[in-house]
């Protein structure tokens, strides 16, 4: 067990200079699609609600995982759809 | 099964990192968002293989619901509030993280305290960031006063419930009775509320951010809980990725993240603000257009106020006009104008004016001095000259745009009131400054049709 948790901090240190990495130097312009961007990709944690929601055995389990799986599929559609949106605008800039 | 979810997870991490890569570039930044779309796309179905679930119906239909109702608001609503909406869909990551970490800690059976202490921490910060972008949302969407909410002894209030819920969490590890996890949480989602109440409106993208970040954080902790590598990966990269912005963003305002969290700003200034000269001296439409026509150089500095009034299309028309006469038009964009960064380079992307035309603030300032027109287009705080001449003033140390040193300034705005700052602006009072009240996409339409004529 211990081994397990020690490899899971090894991502944990490597996903966090991941994430310092590619955000440092961005431009100002892009803040708040990057912001828009990064806010779907935590949109994941669906997947964690979809197991716990799996997994619930009483009715209080139950609901409490329906209420994650529903807002986690919020963040993770929602997420997408307004960064798409914005993003869309910089692709035109491609061809003038 | 397992070897292919587990895959897919990889694959998933991978293309989060490689997508949000892409995004921090302007040209390749759509097919990012399309490749960690499609990751996720992936994890989800993947998951629905999970060994040992149940309740699949359930899972459906929260899933359907869920994305369809965020798919259609995020498609309908207006370019002006993405702030917002970003907000609140933050804000539903946090409250799944905090769903997570509640239904693991009633169900009690994690492997050890190590795995429980994160499902804890994983909720409390979940909790947190979900009452906290929901109030963030409310203020931004004008369902609540945007002014701080202040209280006698709100730090201390703050603190204690911030307090009482660690304390809970940790009674909730060592001793475990289940009838502490409705309390711990109810602590929690207060304190979220509590910490948001005193930000007023103009720190909401800091505030949004950092919230963003701690919605990452918590994923990361659950995604630990839980052994499940992609939310590990994904939530922790969000929250590094967070946190820099949070902190990028902040430094853009001049102001420090614990001066954003703790600062009240936006309060009215009380009597340090000196007295202002002069007065406010409104202009007419044509004589406003007279006087674009006949100058070489204008540059147009838009703010929110352009955001609100969706006058974007109307302004690039009247700088078409404008071109078309042989004037130079150019664009100020001050990093903040508007409610996030980059809030006005989108806005004016979307009308389509030309990416080169845009200018920020190193570029653009020296040029003021030779420039016979400044339109200020429902911009307040970003061209407030208190910024460098008054020290008491909330808002001193923030570079502006140095709008005041124009031959000219024009300045449209909605009607008298103040800026998100609450302070008053002395440009407006200044000796070449005239005031254009009203709408800004009816002003800048009636611009057009004068400049037409003449």
């Amino acid at each position: 067990m211990t081994e397990g948790i020690w490899a899971a901090l090894y991502i944990l240190l490597l996903a966090a200079f991941t994430g310092y990495e590619v955000i440092c130097r961005v431009p100002v312009i892009l803040h708040t699609p990057l912001m828009s961007g990064s806010n779907f990709i935590h949109g994941v944690v669906l997947v964690g609600a979809m197991v716990a929601l799996g997994k619930a055995d009483t009715p209080t389990e139950t609901v409490i995982g329906f209420i994650g799986v529903l807002l986690g599929a919020m963040n993770a559609a929602g997420g997408y759809a307004v960064t798409e949106r914005m993003l869309k605008m910089f692709e035109k800039k491609k061809a003038p | 099964m397992e070897p292919i979810i587990q895959i897919t997870y990889f694959l998933t991490a991978f293309l989060f990192i490689f997508g949000l890569k892409r995004m921090s570039s302007p040209m390749t930044a759509r097919s990012g968002i399309i490749w960690a779309g499609f990751a996720m796309m992936f994890a989800t179905v993947v998951t629905f293989f999970w060994p040992g679930l149940s309740h699949y119906t359930l899972m459906i239909i929260a899933v359907v619901i869920g994305s369809s109702i965020a798919w259609i608001l995020a498609k309908k609503v207006s370019m002006k509030d993405m702030p917002q909406m970003i907000a609140v869909y933050n804000g539903m990551g946090g409250g799944s993280a905090a769903a997570i970490a509640c239904v693991e800690l009633l169900k009690n059976e994690m492997a050890n305290t190590g795995l429980a202490a994160l499902a804890v921490a994983g909720g409390l910060i979940g909790a947190i960031a979900f009452t906290g972008s929901v109030i963030a949302f409310a203020k931004l969407q004008g369902l609540m006063k945007e002014r701080p909410v202040t209280f006698p002894n709100q730090q201390h209030i703050n603190l204690i419930v911030l307090a009482s819920s660690v304390v809970l969490g940790i009674l909730l590890l060592s001793i475990g009775w289940g009838f502490l996890v409705p309390l711990f949480f109810a602590a929690a989602l207060a304190f979220g509320i509590m910490m948001t109440l005193p930000i007023g409106g103009g720190d909401m993208p800091v505030v949004i951010s950092l919230y963003n970040a701690l919605t990452g954080l918590a994923v990361g902790f659950e995604g630990f809980a839980m052994g499940n590598a992609a939310m590990i990966v994904a939530g922790t990269v969000v929250g590094a990725a967070g946190t820099l912005l949070t902190l990028l963003m902040a430094k853009a305002m001049n102001r420090s993240l614990a001066n954003v969290l703790f600062g009240a700003f936006g309060q009215e200034v009380t009597a340090t603000e000196g007295e202002i000269k002069g007065s406010l001296k409104p202009i007419e439409i044509d004589d406003a257009a007279i006087m674009m026509a006949y100058a070489d150089k204008v540059i147009i500095i838009p703010g929110y106020g352009m955001a609100v009034a969706q006058a974007q299309h109307k302004v690039r028309e009247l700088a078409e006009t404008l071109e078309k006469r042989g004037i130079t038009v150019k664009y100020a964009i001050h990093p903040v104008a508007g409610r996030m960064p980059g809030h006005m380079n989108v806005l004016l992307a979307e009308a389509n004016v030309p990416y080169e035309k845009l200018f920020d603030i190193e570029e653009v300032n020296p040029e003021f001095s030779n420039t016979d027109v400044s339109l200020v287009i429902g911009a307040n705080d970003v061209v407030n000259p208190a910024a460098k001449t008054n020290p008491a003033s909330p808002i001193y140390g923030m570079p502006i745009l140095d709008v005041d040193r124009s031959k000219n300034c024009l300045v449209i705005k909605r009607g008298k009131g103040k800026g998100f700052a609450g302070i008053e602006n002395e440009l407006f009072f200044k000796e070449n400054t005239r005031m254009l009240y009203g709408d800004a996409q009816d002003v800048v339409g009636k611009l057009v049709q004068s400049l037409k004529r003449l």
